[in-house]
């Protein structure tokens, strides 16, 4: 396997005034224990856009993207440290409520993971949590939410039954319902599509094409195909670093970087 | 001929070991059908015997609360009530069960979600020696602290049913911990993460997520502590105080199937009615064991994630 300089980097610029950035990481550094995950990522995220994170295994994408909502904290024995700004406040330091912070920056796992619950629960689970228990408000939630998510069409006439008899491209889609019934500003998706069938995968990668009018998405991916379909930046990892952050198109079709150009191109490793 | 035919066509060496490993295994397992078959049927045919032959209703025996199988009343029936001892029984097993439960998941909760490390180190071990320590002791400590204390604040003898449950409240305390802390290692780790990216602090994650998926292995724990409590001879009989009265409260002596029987058993003669009466109370011993066992099975059965 080839060894790729870690200096070699190629981070596009946004121009600040024309381009809002929903949420930005400054140096960003993950340890577990004595041993640096992620070495010093920076990286701003537009507002709206879908932005994917690819890279090989272990090259710290997903890493990253849990350290965004903080998701790292519940680890033993991990440490961030670095900024990661959010409506001009850093989020990872102490003094930011992490429960209230994860309302506005949501997060969508690898494995559909609904609660046993009804479909109804589950979606309703995070707005009880913040108080609000107005039945005919948490039932515009669920609609609204699940109709995002293009899932309302199939459960609507049993919205009591339970998440877990859903199919696995349905599951993930409540789970994504799940996260934005809190009408999130940031939705984070750790491989949303990999444990599901082609079919499902396109399904979903359908719904995050349509949420991104109202939500920003950062999505870590382990195919290729899927980041040149569906994302308008995307950023290579390797080796706990992001080398090359770009526009989709000009990372599939002219990489800067020599380690990005192997990885799309299938001579990686 | 063809020796590949050949050697496929006999019966080889280790299908013949095959057959008789499945014949050995088939053996024990038939053993222990017998033995417990063997056992119900003959606890039945002595338990029924008072209601056949000695003419004992079995509505009088299951409500009546006088208790003494060698005394006759004014119609000439023996007078085997065993309420006051069914009462005993079940007292002890649920205000054990009550006051156990809270303080089992409560430290199940600390040993998973709070602080694994420790409850897997230090308080796992302490658990399981709790499960092994022998009943008597149980009884003996009940019998020297729990009693005396009893009787210092709420006067008379101190024995009676609230000594009984202190004592197995300690005794069953270890097997729902036990069991609750499997059930909560058992709910898969993304339920959590699920609830925490969602905005959910720890303590309702625990509460709405964790909990509610760990409820069908916690009741499940809750009544094998039951059937350990409902069984419990010794200790119990150590310190309830053995008075086959129908318990007015929780400080007066009082008496469970099992100490009963612990007690009587030794002191009549086998074939008379007041050995028969016996073998009723642990009848109904067994058949409540047998209850306590398909509750559990049919909680299982209802609990698996659907």
């Amino acid at each position: 396997m080839d060894n790729y300089s870690l200096d070699d980097i190629f981070i596009r610029d946004f121009d600040r005034k024309t381009q809002e950035i929903a949420v930005e990481t400054e140096d960003l550094r993950v340890f577990y224990g004595d041993n640096e995950a992620i070495h010093g990522v920076s990286l701003p995220f537009e507002r709206y856009k879908i932005t994917s994170l690819i890279g090989a295994s272990g090259s710290g994408k997903s890493t990253f993207l849990r350290s965004i909502n903080r998701m790292n904290d519940n680890i033993d024995g991990t440490r961030v440290t670095g900024k990661i700004m959010y409506r001009d406040v850093d989020i990872n330091s102490d003094n930011v409520d992490i429960y209230e912070m994860r309302k506005h920056i949501g997060m969508v796992f690898q494995r559909p993971n609904p609660f046993a619950k009804s479909i109804y629960d589950n979606i309703t689970f995070a707005p009880k949590r913040f108080g609000e228990h107005d039945k005919q408000k948490l039932d515009e939630m669920v609609e609204t939410s699940l109709k995002q998510a293009a899932l309302w069409d199939q459960v609507k006439d049993d919205l009591h039954q339970s998440g877990l008899s859903l199919s696995g491209g349905q599951a993930q889609r409540l789970c994504i319902a799940r996260a934005i019934a809190m009408q999130p500003d940031i939705l984070l998706l750790d491989e949303p599509a990999s444990a599901l069938d082609p079919i499902s995968t396109s399904t979903v990668e359908e719904t995050l094409m349509t949420l991104k009018d109202q939500y920003t998405i950062i999505i870590v991916t382990h195919n290729m195909q899927q980041a040149a379909r569906i994302s308008d930046y995307t950023a290579f990892f390797y080796s706990g670093k992001a080398l090359e952050y770009d526009e989709t198109r000009k990372i599939f079709t002219r990489p800067k970087i020599k380690a990005t150009e192997d990885y799309v191109s299938g001579h990686f490793g | 001929m063809d020796p590949i035919r050949e050697a496929m066509l006999k019966r080889s060496r280790s299908a013949k070991l095959e057959r008789r490993g499945r014949l050995i295994s088939l053996f024990c397992i038939g053993l222990i059908v017998v033995i417990v078959a063997g056992i119900f049927y003959f606890v039945a045919s002595k338990g029924l015997a008072t209601f056949f032959s000695d003419g004992v209703n079995l509505w009088d025996f299951l409500t009546h609360s006088v208790w003494s199988p060698g005394v006759k009343d004014a119609h000439g029936s023996p007078q085997v009530g065993a309420l006051p001892m069914i009462v005993g029984s079940f007292g002890v097993t649920f205000l054990s069960a009550i006051i156990a439960t809270p303080f089992a998941v409560g430290a199940a909760v600390f040993m998973t979600e709070i602080s694994p490390k420790v409850g897997r180190k230090i308080l796992q071990p302490v658990i399981e020696l709790l499960v092994g320590i022998p009943s008597v002791v149980y009884g003996f400590i009940g019998l020297s602290v729990v009693v005396p204390f009893i009787r210092s604040i709420f006067g008379g003898t101190g024995f009676g049913i609230l000594a009984g449950t202190f004592v197995l409240f300690v005794m069953i305390l270890p097997t729902v911990t036990s069991m609750a802390v499997d059930a909560l290692r058992a709910v898969p780790s993304h339920y959590r993460s699920a609830s925490l990216a969602l905005g959910a602090t720890r303590w309702q994650t625990t509460w709405r997520v964790v909990l509610r998926a760990a409820t069908p292995g916690i009741l499940t724990g809750i009544v094998f502590g039951m059937a350990r409590a409902f069984g419990e001879a010794l200790a119990v009989q150590m310190v309830i105080g053995n008075a086959a009265l129908l318990p007015n409260n929780l400080v007066s002596p009082a008496s469970t199937l099992t100490s009963v029987l612990t007690s009587g058993i030794g002191n009549t003669v086998m074939g008379s009615l007041e050995n028969n009466a016996l073998w009723s109370l642990a009848l109904l011993l067994l058949l409540m064991s047998l209850f306590f066992n398909i509750m559990i099975r049919w909680i299982g059965k209802k609990g698996e994630l659907k």
